[in-house]
């Protein structure tokens, strides 16, 4: 798999401060470094030339070379021209001054423009929008149903009349939306390939019957290098002001988003992160920079937590180790809540650093949390409160009872006596006045 | 195999950039210089193999290059090409085959919008055309729609459909399908999943549920598992491979949306580190636009050939 680009770096600096002084030629390997990690993540090929040939200008710049921590400066360099290139102020849909305004959603079949249309519909109706959606995806067969489905969750009206075609279909949805009186009109096309001359046709005699205030083009994260040519494609046959970057709440590092900025300088507005009617959100550019480069997204993890962990029983949880009643019970609890944070090795890309501690990376994994569960599992509650009562022959039937060794319940039970010191410690760092961290997550086995 | 060919040749002359004679554009006829190792490489990147197999493969080329010293351009284009089908040898089955032993079970897998259910319907709908029995199974239950979807397949297939509401736990629905295709006597059961992203691990378990309970309605059950990969899909599919071949069995790759400008390289990548085999390719909406994939022609349109290989 994917080393993290601030590994990578730090890998080849290590090797060169033993040199004593950096060249060109250094910074020129770093830079390939970089290259891979773009290359990764997605980012068309061209695409990549170009940057690079504008960091590498950068980069060979005395202010690197003559820097302490080149790593650093390189990625630093890296990240602002990232940022410059994605724009530095996330960009907004805009209303008309006159209603209705007419948003449509363009995309090839997949990108996922029917949910998006609905997750469109109920942030606008947060903002106190009165919006119309308009099913003009008259080919996939239950795609009408499937939007009306999903309106019916947001109690926002949705119009469709059965054997009109797309162009028909805007035109009524305008009359109706004057009609119902609502100010925002959602026209949800099919899905088509850049490439299919008909269709392509359709779209651009729906927008010159009903001209758009926004026509968004909706990309699934994870396309590869054809989101330029996709891009390109749509753009010479409409007016796109921005694009819908979907799914990126997969893994997907999402070097498409730089790609199509780079190539078309259009805005990427919005980005959908998941399954739910609200998962929209609005695309913020830092963040994206980071995730393309693999750099380690604390923010994003934090969300993560929030939105995973029991927020009640986290602080039951951390009140309990506070006060230094901290057994296997609770170390349990711990591990089930980070379980929910998903796989560790994901968890770990998130925390910047975290990739340079490659040792660390190798015996964190989801088995061996596993089998820690396990043992801690088949322990009764008596034995997990006081693991003082842990005999041999309890040891052995916990190692059955978990399919494990009863070398590993001793493994186990000496890092819990060890974490129960530093636990123990940081109570007493407490009482000296000293910052503590809420939850201290214990070092695995 | 003309059907794929032809497909992908008018799929790729649809394009204006006129991409597809780049090889021919650049290769042919010309002496062989060191140069022109990066406009393969471009071309390599270019359709999604990502960085290790771009690397694996020039290497491979390299290799030869420097052992027999080929003088035209046309010759390293052989290399890399021969190399490139090496990788994805093994893929000579018949994925139509049915065993004996009835019914046989498919499950279809994948992130979402991929194309399952539509690949779900042209398969019922081509196993149907080669007289075979099959029944569908709509074990989507989340997505709004998806069974409504399902079963508009189902009725241009002219083949039955288990389902359930909207909501209803998908492995039930899976169970249904098994059940009602061993009691009709069914060749084959087609159980369309709802698309879940691999890195959502209380989804893979719910997927890891259905495929148990499936087997517990026909022992042995799904007997095939495919996984639907959209072609413009860039490196992640392989983080997607990796996850659903490690939470079910999965026997194969069905590449989707090769009528597009994408090359779906990173099938091949995934071809070649999972040694998962590329069985059908999606090349269009119609309910017979599912080909058997071929190693050649796809290598040709990865180097954006226009016309047949030279062999």
């Amino acid at each position: 798999m994917f080393d993290s680009l601030s590994e990578k770096l730090e890998a080849a600096f290590r090797r060169l401060r033993r040199k004593g002084v950096l060249s060109e030629a250094d910074v020129r390997e770093a830079v390939r470094e970089v290259r891979l990690a773009l290359l990764e993540a997605d980012v068309n090929f061209k695409v990549v030339k170009e940057f690079l040939a504008k960091v590498e200008a950068r980069a060979v710049g005395q202010e690197i070379l003559a820097s302490l921590t080149p790593d650093q400066e390189v990625v630093r360099v890296v990240r602002d021209e990232l940022s410059e290139l994605m724009g530095r102020q996330p960009a907004r849909v805009t209303m008309a001054s006159n209603p209705p305004t007419v948003i449509y959603l363009v995309g090839l079949q997949g990108s996922g423009k029917t949910t998006t249309a609905a997750k469109l519909a109920r942030m606008l109706k947060d903002q106190g929008r009165l919006p119309l959606l308009v099913a003009a995806d008259i080919y996939r067969p239950a795609a009408v149903d499937q939007l009306r489905t999903l309106a019916s969750q947001l109690d926002v009206p949705v119009y469709y009349s059965e054997g009109a075609n797309p162009v028909e279909l805007a035109v009524q949805g305008v009359a109706q939306s004057r009609k119902l009186a609502r100010d925002v009109l959602i026209i949800d096309t099919a899905g088509r390939l850049h490439i299919d001359e008909g269709l392509m046709a359709e779209l651009e005699a729906m927008e010159k019957k009903v001209p758009a205030h926004e026509t968004l083009l909706v990309v699934d994260a994870m396309t590869g290098q054809d989101a330029v040519r996709v891009t390109e494609s749509f753009r010479q046959r409409l007016p796109l002001t921005g694009v819908v970057l979907t799914k990126l709440d997969g893994d997907a590092r999402g070097g498409a988003a730089l790609s199509i900025r780079a190539v078309t300088g259009l805005p990427i507005k919005l980005i959908t992160t998941g399954e739910k009617l609200d998962a929209l959100e609005a695309f913020q550019p830092e963040r994206m920079a980071s995730r393309i480069l693999g750099m380690g997204d604390v923010l994003s993890l934090i969300e993560k937590a929030e939105l995973s962990l029991d927020r009640a029983e986290t602080e039951d949880l951390a009140k309990r180790v506070e006060s230094g009643d901290f057994s296997l019970e609770e170390f349990r609890a711990m591990l089930q809540q980070v379980k929910r944070l998903g796989p560790l090795s994901k968890v770990m890309e998130m925390i910047p650093g975290m990739g340079a501690m490659g040792k660390l990376k190798n015996q964190i994994d989801d088995k061996s949390l596993v089998r820690v569960e396990a043992i801690l599992s088949s322990m009764t509650p008596l034995e997990r409160r006081r693991p003082k009562v842990l005999d041999g022959s309890r040891r052995l039937r916990i190692a059955r009872g978990s399919g494990t060794t009863v070398q590993e319940v001793n493994r186990l039970l000496k890092q819990f006596q060890e974490m129960q010191k530093v636990m123990r410690q940081v109570k007493g760092m407490r009482k000296g006045k000293r910052g503590v961290p809420k939850l201290p997550f214990p070092p695995m086995p | 195999m003309p059907g794929l060919w032809e497909r992908l040749r008018g799929g790729l002359s649809r394009t204006r950039q006129g991409l597809g004679d780049r090889i021919r554009a650049v290769f042919a006829g010309r002496q062989w210089s060191d140069e022109l190792w990066d406009s393969l490489e471009e071309i390599l990147y270019e359709a999604d193999l990502g960085v290790d197999t771009v690397s694996h493969l020039l290497e491979e080329t390299r290799t030869l290059v420097r052992q027999k010293r080929p003088k035209l351009a046309d010759e390293v284009v052989e290399m890399l090409r021969r190399a490139m089908i090496v990788d994805l040898a093994g893929n000579d089955h018949d994925p139509w085959y049915l065993p004996p032993e009835r019914p046989v079970v498919w499950m279809l897998v994948g992130v979402n919008g991929t194309g399952k259910t539509t690949t779900a319907g042209k398969l019922a709908a081509m196993m149907k055309a080669r007289g075979h029995q099959v029944i569908l199974g709509a074990a989507d239950t989340f997505r709004a729609a998806a069974i409504e979807q399902l079963a508009i397949w189902a009725k241009r297939a002219e083949v039955p459909v288990v389902s359930q509401a909207i909501g209803a736990d998908s492995a039930a629905v899976a169970y249904d399908t098994v059940t009602a295709a061993v009691a009709r006597g069914m060749d084959l059961a087609i159980i369309d999943t709802a698309g879940r992203l691999h890195n959502k691990a209380q989804l893979m378990q719910e997927l890891a549920k259905v495929h148990r309970v499936t087997g517990r309605a026909l022992a042995g059950a799904p007997h095939e598992v495919w996984l639907v990969l959209d072609a413009t899909t860039g490196q992640n599919g392989l983080s997607q491979a990796e996850t659903f071949v490690k939470t079910v069995a999965v026997s194969g790759i069905v590449l989707t949306k090769l009528d597009g400008t994408a090359k779906g390289g990173v099938a091949l990548t995934i071809a070649r580190t999972l040694h998962l085999p590329i069985r059908w390719v999606g090349v269009g909406e119609s309910l017979d636009d599912l080909i058997v994939f071929d190693a050649k022609a796809y290598v040709s349109a990865i180097l954006g050939e226009t016309q047949g290989t030279s062999e």
